[in-house]
């Protein structure tokens, strides 16, 4: 599709961000007094239905559903989309190995609206049915599969399954010619090989496992990043200092939360500038990231609300909007 | 080819190539009105008078078509006889509302189509939202102005 077939659905995404919350609504919804009453702000904002449950999750999962079947609406060809699935595709794909190779699979563990259902991602996995995936999947999957069954090694296998999830946001971004995908993958890329330096740094891996756990990407060297990982936190601090990530090392340096925060953050500010482009995909794309920042920070909220966490260790962990 | 036939096809270029260019505008920002409709309906005055901007193209060259089967007498059923370089000087005459008209249009479809996105947002922003798309009116208007002056001027 040419950029111009997405003029309608454009105007109707620009229709559609007036109602998406600002900073200011979700003061007010952190300023509820408890859980329910937070749900009942959520409830006057026009979320979740009328008809369902009103809890907490049950809205959260509704709205998330309303902008996947707004797109649906407009856009004929989803490929476009495709990208933004793959990380739940593999979760889906990882929480199907673990099932099976358990004899336990939770259907709760599962996302929705991927181009796989859950129950077809079981089934392809028991009967080892691989070559029914996506051509990016089929390695991944076999590999992560044997390496659960016979090695029992659950760590390796999401590492395995975590790894090519990136090479395919990776491969999509440069593949694509739009430019808000190429931007997400990129973004994408540096968080996750980020958080993974943190991780492995706090748990103690080695330089072999970092090697088979993180993705080359272009904004970071990965080697000086696994180097500096080995040598601890302060390390990885100064290499982001270096690398001109000084915002993500201060974040390190302040909290976990806040590190947490900053991921988040970068990938709003990657899409911020669709808010003025008037056609092509990326305003739509730009919309589901920023539904579902939306709908992670209103979770933040309504955890906290509903685990009593003071107000400004909510806030802490409050992430930006986009509008 | 006599000049007849020249001036018609300056009547017929003027005409149809501004009214592509308006239709391919209007359409475009009519797609965008649909979106923000489809949404909010209370919209729809403002997207309305938005989308209408690149249709006076199609109106101008229209006109410019008129005045020229106007003055060959085409209208008039008394077909005047029209030389050859007479025939040229009409067609040529004809053509910068046509070309201008065909690009102009286009140009303010999209510009409408983003202006219509600023209405969808703030509403209250419409005045200056319809000045973008109104801007690229200046040159089809000059090319009206040129058009108009050059098909009456021209001596038969």
């Amino acid at each position: 599709m040419s950029d111009k077939d997405y003029t309608y659905a454009v105007a109707r995404i620009r229709a559609l961000e007036v109602s998406l919350f600002s900073a200011s609504v979700l003061e007010q919804l952190l300023a509820c007094a408890d859980y329910e009453s937070a749900v009942s702000f959520l409830l006057e904002h026009g979320w979740g239905d009328p008809q369902l449950e009103n809890d907490g999750e049950t809205i959260l999962k509704t709205e998330r559903e309303k902008t996947w079947k707004t797109i649906r609406e407009m856009v004929s060809d989803m490929t476009p989309f495709d990208v933004l699935s793959y990380q739940n595709l593999f979760h889906n794909l990882k929480a199907a190995i673990k099932g099976v190779c358990t004899d336990g699979v939770d259907p709760g563990l599962f996302y929705e609206g991927c181009s796989i259902s859950p129950e077809e991602m079981v089934r392809i996995v028991k009967e080892k049915e691989f070559e029914s995936l996506p051509e990016f999947m089929r390695q991944a999957a076999a590999e992560a599969y044997e390496t659960l069954l016979h090695g029992r090694d659950g760590q390796l296998c999401d590492v395995i399954l975590d790894r090519a999830a990136l090479e395919a946001v990776r491969d999509a971004g440069e593949k694509s010619k739009t430019g808000i995908i190429k931007d997400y993958a990129r973004s994408l890329l540096v968080i996750s090989n980020i958080k993974m330096a943190v991780r492995c740094c706090r748990t103690r891996k080695t330089l072999d496992f970092m090697k088979r756990a993180m993705v080359e990407c272009e904004e970071l060297n990965v080697e000086k990043l696994m180097k500096a990982a080995l040598q601890g936190e302060g390390a990885i601090r100064d290499y982001l200092n270096e690398a001109g990530f000084k915002e993500a090392a201060d974040a390190l340096f302040e909290s976990s939360s806040a590190f947490e925060c900053w991921c988040d953050n970068r990938l709003i500010e990657t899409i911020r500038p669709q808010k003025y482009n008037p056609f092509s995909v990326g305003p739509l794309i730009a919309y589901i990231l920023a539904r579902e920042n939306e709908i992670k920070t209103v979770r933040i909220i309504l955890t906290g609300k509903q685990n009593g966490f003071p107000e400004s260790a909510i806030r802490e962990r409050m992430r930006e909007m986009y509008v | 080819m006599s000049g007849i036939v020249w001036a018609l096809l300056g009547a017929a270029a003027a005409a149809i190539l501004s009214g592509m260019g308006s239709a391919y505008g209007v359409g475009v920002a009519g797609q965008a009105a649909s979106g923000v409709v489809s949404e909010d309906p209370s919209k729809f005055a403002k997207v309305l008078i938005i989308q209408l901007l690149p249709g006076t193209q199609g109106i101008y060259g229209l006109l410019v078509a008129f005045l020229t089967l106007s003055k060959i007498g085409v209208l008039g059923g008394q077909i005047a006889e029209v030389s050859l370089a007479t025939g040229l000087l009409i067609f040529v005459a004809c053509l910068p509302i046509g070309v201008v008209g065909l690009i102009s249009a286009r140009h303010q479809g999209t510009t409408a189509a983003a202006a219509i996105g600023i209405v969808a947002k703030k509403p209250e922003q419409f005045g200056k939202a319809m000045l973008f798309p109104a801007m690229v009116e200046t040159y089809a208007i000059l090319a009206l102005l040129v058009s108009i002056l050059a098909v009456t001027g021209i001596p038969m």
